[in-house]
């Protein structure tokens, strides 16, 4: 006889989650598949495979998982605190308008201060835009979901009036910000790709949080914040702080995304910048358990299913939306199957 | 003076009502103890829902109801992750915004293709006058859906307060353990107020595409299930209150487009952002006194 209880689940079953996940939800968006007329197997395998065998292919999944890296790993900090920050959007439009703002004025300042200077400016606007919910959440213990999320609506006007106001292109009267410097424009990784220094940015954006969490004091505090305040107080855990520096870290490292795509993609701000990548990183963040490495595949993974959700719709004419509803959908599996960490197999 | 200030109260209540709708739903469900962040997702699937109920059926109450239906669903579904699986109600109500936002583009783009000009029905939901001969009649020339509102107002606070249901559900958001013990059934309480407050947020966005625009589009909720989320919160988790914060926001944001026919001299997008700053620091003042029902965010286990 088997008998299910409750304890700690075996390794085993913690590394199955993802996999149980993804299984779960390639059954479910099957249906979707389904109605538009096309093949589930061919679909997926066009999705998930075909990027992946080709050059162009796996260079688009490497520029697109620079700011889902970013955004995930911003998430995650937070999260880790118990701060539930989902203004990563906004704080990313937020490391935008300040790279568009500052990169046009690096003309004369050579290559590495200047993107040095982008990066540290971008991440300062993050950091800022996310301050004042950070401010009301720890002194007026007013809820952090609702403020961030109507900071990223808030964020969304001021790229507006900008673009449409004083930025707007004088010649061509698109509402887009003047071209940054060559100087601040991040060189590219690879010949003929747009894979850009972004990706350092975030894979070391990435190993840095994975030291701090781990090895430092401020890191594991932390940690111990968002295991529960109670706890995390009688440990003497400076509770307010640690959430404070979370919401902080947590709007940097989101702006970073938003230089990245500015600096090393467009060299200007466009209303379009994020296709609400802010929002893709809480799944990225979900999905890799609030760790740094779970982050780092996450993001890739995520990344694989954007672009191959573009690139099958073009052949197979499934709507290229289902690559959000396959995200949405992991992101439900994840938390479901998460329920298998707490149970244990035995023979009764 | 006359035209200007009883056109306004009269766009006051059209534009509370979809407000209203999600955020009674919402009062619903968190005094349950649940915060669905799904809400947002969930009015833009019920609107979508509705639409196409309405379309294919020509019966704009048949929308209504798929709405609804449409909203049920999703809140039982909120049910099953939340209190079913105890999962972090942040994330999966975050996911299903996620998900239902991500079917409505799909489906959307299944049905209609990607055509530039949003669908519309022939004829949504009539305006209704009453007091038509008298001053008052932009005041009092509402959507069904709209007067409807304004009587849930009433009912649910009848409920909330006066019946037996409302009690227990009350006390499942309070102290769930009591609530076992009293032989309260705090799941099925719970799933009741999603399925409830679901089909109320539906509403709310079954009456932005069957009445007020009588069309779908994308944008076509466009932050209010945030903006109710909000209100809860300033209105206490008090239906009355609740009402006040929705007119209150509600009068803002038809000030502000008052403002922008008038040709004020501000970029129009601070006018567009100042309901939502309001918004904010209203709670950071109501957000003092905010009694937040004490066993929200927490699952309940009977066996911990």
């Amino acid at each position: 006889m088997l008998k299910i209880e409750r304890g700690s689940a075996p390794w085993w079953m913690r590394a199955a989650i993802p996999v149980v996940a993804i299984i779960v939800t390639f059954i479910l968006v099957s249906v979707l598949i389904v109605m538009a007329d096309a093949s589930p197997t061919d679909t997926l395998y066009q999705t998930l495979i075909t990027p992946l065998t080709k050059r162009t292919g796996r260079l688009d999944v490497l520029t697109r998982a620079s700011p889902l890296l970013l955004t995930g790993a911003a998430v995650a900090v937070a999260f880790s605190a118990g701060y539930y920050n989902i203004g990563a959007e906004g704080q990313l439009y937020a490391g935008a308008v300040a790279a568009a703002w500052l990169g046009p004025k690096l003309g004369n300042v050579p290559q590495v201060p200047a993107i040095l200077l982008i990066l540290l400016v971008g991440f300062a606007a993050g950091a800022l835009w996310a301050l004042p919910p950070a401010i009301l959440k720890v002194r007026l213990k007013v809820d952090e979901v609702v403020t961030t999320l109507l900071l990223n609506s808030v964020m969304i006007f001021i790229v507006s009036a900008l673009l449409n106001g004083p930025w707007r292109d004088p010649a061509s009267g698109w509402p887009q910000s003047p071209e940054i410097a060559a100087s601040a424009q991040f060189p590219r990784l690879f010949a003929r790709s747009r894979v850009h220094l972004g990706l350092v940015v975030a894979v070391s954006v990435l190993v840095m949080l994975w030291w701090f969490m781990r090895y430092t004091r401020p890191g594991l505090e932390l940690r111990a914040a968002g295991m529960g305040s109670e706890a995390a107080r009688f440990m003497g855990v400076r509770v307010k702080r640690s959430v404070m520096m979370a919401a902080l870290l947590s709007g940097g490292i989101a702006g970073l995304a938003g230089v990245g795509e500015v600096a090393g993609l467009q060299f200007h701000l466009t209303e379009s910048i994020s296709p609400g990548y802010g929002y893709t990183g809480i799944i990225v963040a979900t999905f890799g358990g609030l760790t740094s490495v779970g982050v780092a595949i996450a993001g890739f993974f995520l990344s694989l299913i954007e672009i191959g959700s573009l690139s099958s719709s073009r052949q197979t004419g499934v709507p290229n939306y289902l690559g959000d509803v396959i995200q949405a959908v992991l992101l439900l599996a994840i938390l479901g199957s998460f329920l298998l960490r707490h149970y244990r197999i035995r023979r009764a | 003076m006359e035209d200007f200030i009883i056109p306004l109260i009269g766009a006051t209540f059209r534009i509370a009502t979809p407000i209203l709708y999600a955020a009674l739903g919402e009062t619903i469900v968190e005094r349950a103890g649940i915060l669905n962040l799904g809400i947002e997702g969930t009015m833009l699937l019920a609107a979508f829902a509705g639409f196409v109920v309405a379309e294919a059926s020509g019966s704009l109450m048949l929308g209504l109801l798929g709405a609804i239906a449409t909203g049920m669903l999703l809140g039982a579904l909120m049910g099953f992750l939340s209190v079913t699986l105890k999962t972090s109600q942040h994330v999966a109500g975050l996911g299903i915004t996620l998900l239902a936002t991500g079917l409505t583009l799909f489906l959307f783009r299944l049905k209609y293709g990607g055509r530039s000009t949003p669908p519309s029905l022939e004829e949504g939901f009539p305006q209704i006058g009453i007091l038509s001969d008298t001053i008052l009649r932009p005041i009092f020339n509402q959507y069904g859906l709209t007067y409807a509102a304004f009587i849930l107002v009433i009912l649910i606070g009848w409920l909330l307060y006066k019946t037996s249901f409302g009690l227990r559900l009350r006390a499942v958001g309070e102290n769930p353990e009591a609530a076992d013990i009293a032989g309260i059934s705090v799941y099925r309480t719970r799933y009741l107020a999603l399925i409830i407050g679901g089909g109320l947020m539906g509403m709310g966005g079954a009456f932005l595409s069957l009445a007020q625009l009588g069309a779908f589009a994308h944008g076509i909720v466009n932050g209010r299930g945030w903006i109710a989320i909000a209100i809860v919160i300033f209105g206490n988790w008090r239906p009355t209150r609740v009402f006040l914060g929705a007119l209150l926001f509600a009068f803002v944001q038809a000030l502000q487009l008052r403002l922008q026919a008038e040709g004020v001299d501000l970029p129009y997008e601070a006018l567009l952002a100042l309901p939502y700053i309001l918004t904010i620091i209203v709670l950071a003042v109501a957000g003092r006194n905010a009694s937040y029902p004490a066993a929200l965010l927490k699952p309940y286990d009977r066996e911990a």
